[in-house]
């Protein structure tokens, strides 16, 4: 693929997505773009560059698609879900006890997994979230894996990858070789199509936010605006989990690192303490994500 | 260096999962059957058991229950690897004392994530493109 060309999807997909590419990242935009290419009837990268200067805006919403899918898979990292279990439920539990309710948003809820891994946490807490409403969003610049997500539909691969088999035959019904997430998790999660670089001071504020593994791809003024934005949608005692490789530190001081616990950050006005002991916050032996059945 | 202990009636499949786990830096011990499975743990307790069921002389079922009725019989972690791939089986698989359970076709990424989820390895491979 000529240089132009390159810079040109560089720009296309900066300006849409805010997806900043690095210099060689040629391999990425063939593998992700000839299928597309091929689909629509062009030969090559060049043609289909040729087709978006000719401004279709379908097709540059379809080529932004292509370009920002990520592959998760459930459990994804592990941390993150433990991280859940272990500081943010129980301080939920105390700190909601009244209300009764959780509100959590996936900011990059790709296919869904980790909305419902984290459907599976909270039905593994039990007892303790007995009468409990728990709304989750989860939200994607893709259509397509929208659609995938609300379907709930796994293959054999996908539900091999993260997911303790205890779990697979306790939450999800087999078809053929597909597999499909519980009617009860997928009704906690709402889906709606969101792009991070625009407003969605619409939504009410959330107890939890993860927004893992999408900020990386943004340049440092974007990433920060987010972390505003981001703050905004939070409850002043609310938790937000990022990524593995990813920090706000050097960037906002919006968040705070909650200590001991990598990629869990707190509001910078948080007086949510660390734990000294790990515990559930309720009675009964602490439930593992590898639960047995 | 950890042993897995590979049984499986194909040699094939015997040669495929020597190769994935070999990467994965475990020595390998192959049987055939049951009965051959069961000298192998009588010699010495592999630390991973990679199981396949549907076997001449003694079936993997037969196997693992013996396996966890010998001395320390609790302590390899036996994951089980099947063409059968429906919840009967798997139910039938982990009542039977398996801790985790592969479904064929597989590939090398989730023999790593199934190896790691029983602790057998600390860190996911780097997942293929």
């Amino acid at each position: 693929m000529n240089q132009l060309d390159y810079e040109y999807l560089r720009k296309l997909l900066r300006d849409n997505s805010g997806l900043d590419l690095s210099a060689d990242k040629q391999y990425l935009i063939e593998s992700r773009l000839l299928p597309l290419a091929r689909k629509a009837g062009l030969s090559d990268i060049a043609e289909l560059v040729q087709n978006l200067r000719g401004g279709s805006s379908g097709f540059i919403n379809q080529v932004v698609e292509a370009m920002t899918t990520n592959e998760t898979f459930f459990f994804r990292d592990k941390v993150p879900f433990d991280h859940f279990r272990d500081s943010i439920l129980p301080e939920i539990i105390k700190a909601r006890a009244n209300r009764k309710s959780v509100r959590i948003w996936c900011a990059a809820g790709s296919t869904g997994q980790e909305p419902y891994s984290l459907g599976m946490c909270l039905r593994e807490m039990g007892a303790a979230l007995n009468g409990w409403r728990v709304e989750m969003l989860s939200t994607d610049l893709s259509q397509e894996v929208l659609e995938k997500s609300r379907s709930g539909i796994y293959s054999q691969f996908e539900v091999q990858r993260g997911l303790p088999i205890q779990m697979l035959v306790k939450y999800f019904k087999q078809t053929g070789e597909l597999w499909q997430i519980n009617a009860d998790i997928r009704a906690m999660v709402q889906h709606r199509q969101l792009n991070l670089l625009h407003d969605f001071s619409q939504l009410r504020v959330f107890d939890v936010i993860f927004c893992r593994n999408v900020l990386i791809y943004f340049d440092p003024e974007t990433k920060i605006n987010i972390f505003n934005r981001l703050a905004k949608a939070m409850e002043p005692d609310g938790f937000l989990v990022l990524g593995a490789a990813e920090t706000v530190v050097g960037l906002t001081d919006v968040f705070k690192p909650f200590p001991g616990r990598r990629g869990l950050y707190l509001p910078s006005g948080s007086v949510v303490a660390p734990d000294k002991a790990v515990t559930t916050g309720s009675t009964g032996p602490k439930p593992s994500v590898a639960a047995a059945f | 260096m950890r042993t897995c202990l590979v049984v499986d009636d194909s040699s094939v499949v015997r040669k495929i999962a020597r190769r994935i786990l070999e990467d994965m830096d475990f020595q390998i011990i192959e049987a055939g059957n049951g009965e051959q499975a069961a000298e192998a743990c009588k010699r010495s307790l592999p630390d991973a058991v990679l199981l396949g069921w549907n076997m001449p002389m003694m079936d993997g079922y037969e196997f693992l229950g013996n396996l966890r009725r010998l001395p320390d019989g609790d302590r390899p972690k036996v994951v089980v690897c099947i063409p059968e791939n429906d919840i009967d089986h798997i139910s039938r698989a982990l009542h039977a004392g398996a801790n985790e359970y592969i479904m064929k076709p597989f590939d090398k990424d989730i023999v790593a994530a199934k190896f790691q989820e029983v602790g057998l390895i600390d860190q996911m491979l780097p997942a293929s493109a």
